[in-house]
């Protein structure tokens, strides 16, 4: 056994950070991406369209049942082959388009059941002063939803941005692959993944915090 | 308040898979008029208010509301929301939006559905909020407030409408006893405005107090209507009588 290269870590830490902002950018783009889908989808569950029913269950059940790595190259590496204008289609881009596919089929079937669980008085109150369906929704049932659904999306968001690593597999010098370029130079393979799992982890908890505030926001009404 | 137009509802008709919970009702309200509904539990009292707005779909009949006539079994998407529109609906439970403060939740509809700005809207909601002694709430969420400050923004909602027809669901039956002198005064403010109301409630005595006219529902039917001195203290049907033995 040898000792850690404390210096080698100390001085990768600037290197590696410089990363952070790449890592959350891909993350908060499929975060806003995948909300959206996801509550259009999860609307559309709920009230059952006829015809575009189908194709959105058979979304969320192609998108949750086969893995984000799978998705990622079938994005990358396939589908430029058989639609010409994705030939150019970055690694960036493929990612924040598989993270977003792939997160918003599991955030429908949550924000669709927050949606069923908020009261049946609610529904009833919007639809009696006479709101449109969208006016409902917007202001009055996805706001409540949200609140139930937020602790479960941000876990996901949690999820998403670890899942910026498997760019890496794309070929995108991102936090995992700076560190594997790091490692590959230094030998110092221990160290390096110790530090950027380090890096991960300090900006989860980061989220973990932002979440709680987020929670004391979403419940000021429930406050007694 | 500001209606001119009357009400009528005729061959109203109302089904829950095979039992028929409302049959072939037919009723007129005068502007201005406050009728008030009575009758044994379940026999569709609540079911005829919720199929004047359409929370509950009549299967057969057709709802006047002035100058909108809709007929169930043709009634499009734009009929359901215009009868929406012309009547205010007072919850049992209350029904305030929960996301929504005390004002929030009166000027709600008066942003969304009737395009007011929300300097106008805040104004008014004040004004209700005064009138409704709930100014210092006005910032309140419901679930800080009692059952009867939120059964009064329920009442205040419904006032902020204009409706030409304000509907109550049993609008004491879920309060606790201390909270229900509060609201039946509210509402007998609401009836001096000349305000058209149709309200179901087993408040024998406001009834007496505030109805025009009472309507005794049993078993899906009308079965007698009459001023409340009639239909109260000399009943015709033997249904009729019955029920209020035992209520009173």
């Amino acid at each position: 056994m040898r000792a850690l290269d404390f210096e080698y870590m100390w001085t990768l830490v600037p290197v590696l950070v410089g990363y952070i902002p790449l890592t959350l950018f891909m993350a908060l783009v499929g975060m806003v991406c995948a909300l959206v889908l996801a509550s259009l989808m999860a609307v559309e569950r709920v009230f059952r369209v006829p015809v575009l029913d189908i194709f959105v269950r058979l979304f969320i059940s192609f998108f949750r049942g086969t893995p984000l790595l799978v998705q990622l190259f079938l994005f990358y590496y396939g589908l430029p082959q058989v639609l010409s204008f994705l030939t150019n289609i970055n690694g960036v881009t493929a990612t924040i388009m598989g993270l977003t596919l792939h997160f918003s089929a599991y955030m429908a079937e949550s924000i669709r059941a927050a949606i069923l669980g908020v009261d049946r008085s609610q529904w009833e109150a919007s639809q009696a002063v006479g709101m449109t369906q969208i006016q409902m929704m917007s202001q009055i049932i996805l706001p409540q939803a949200a609140r139930v659904a937020a602790p479960t999306l941000v876990n996901y968001f949690i999820d998403m941005i670890k899942g910026t690593s498997l760019a890496f597999t794309l070929g995108v010098t991102e936090l995992m692959g700076a560190t594997q370029k790091e490692a590959a130079g230094s030998f110092l393979y221990f160290e390096a993944f110790l530090v950027v799992a380090a890096i991960y982890w300090i900006m989860v908890e980061a989220l973990a915090f932002a979440q709680r505030r987020l929670e004391i926001y979403l419940n000021k009404a429930h406050a007694r | 308040m500001t209606s001119t137009s009357g009400i009528s509802i005729s061959g109203l008709n109302k089904s829950f898979g095979d039992t028929s919970v409302l049959k072939d009702i037919s009723l007129e309200i005068a502007p201005g008029e406050r009728v008030v509904v009575i009758g044994p539990s379940g026999t569709g009292k609540s079911t005829l208010l919720r199929c004047l707005n359409f929370l509950d779909a009549p299967d057969t009949g057709v709802i006047r509301v002035g100058d909108l006539s809709v007929d169930a079994k043709t009634a499009s998407r734009a009929d359901i929301l215009g009868l929406r529109r012309r009547t205010a609906f007072v919850f049992q439970n209350y029904a305030l939006f929960a996301n929504k403060t005390a004002r929030e939740n009166i000027t709600q509809a008066l942003i969304t559905v009737k395009g007011q700005s929300t300097s106008d809207a805040n104004a008014r909601a004040d004004a209700i909020l005064r009138e409704t002694g709930l100014s210092e709430k006005a910032d309140a969420y419901p679930a800080a407030l009692s059952g009867g400050q939120q059964q009064r923004v329920g009442i205040g909602r419904a006032m902020a409408l204009d409706a030409d027809l304000m509907l109550f669901d049993e609008p004491t039956s879920a309060l606790d006893p201390e909270w229900v002198g509060e609201v039946l005064d509210l509402m007998r403010r609401v009836a001096e405005e000349r305000q058209t109301m149709l309200i179901v409630t087993h408040e024998m005595q406001f009834a007496r107090e505030i109805a025009d006219r009472i309507v005794f529902m049993s078993d899906g039917h009308i079965v007698e209507q009459g001023p409340p001195g009639q239909l109260l203290d000399n009943p015709e049907d033997p249904r009729t009588k019955s029920f209020l033995r035992r209520v009173t």
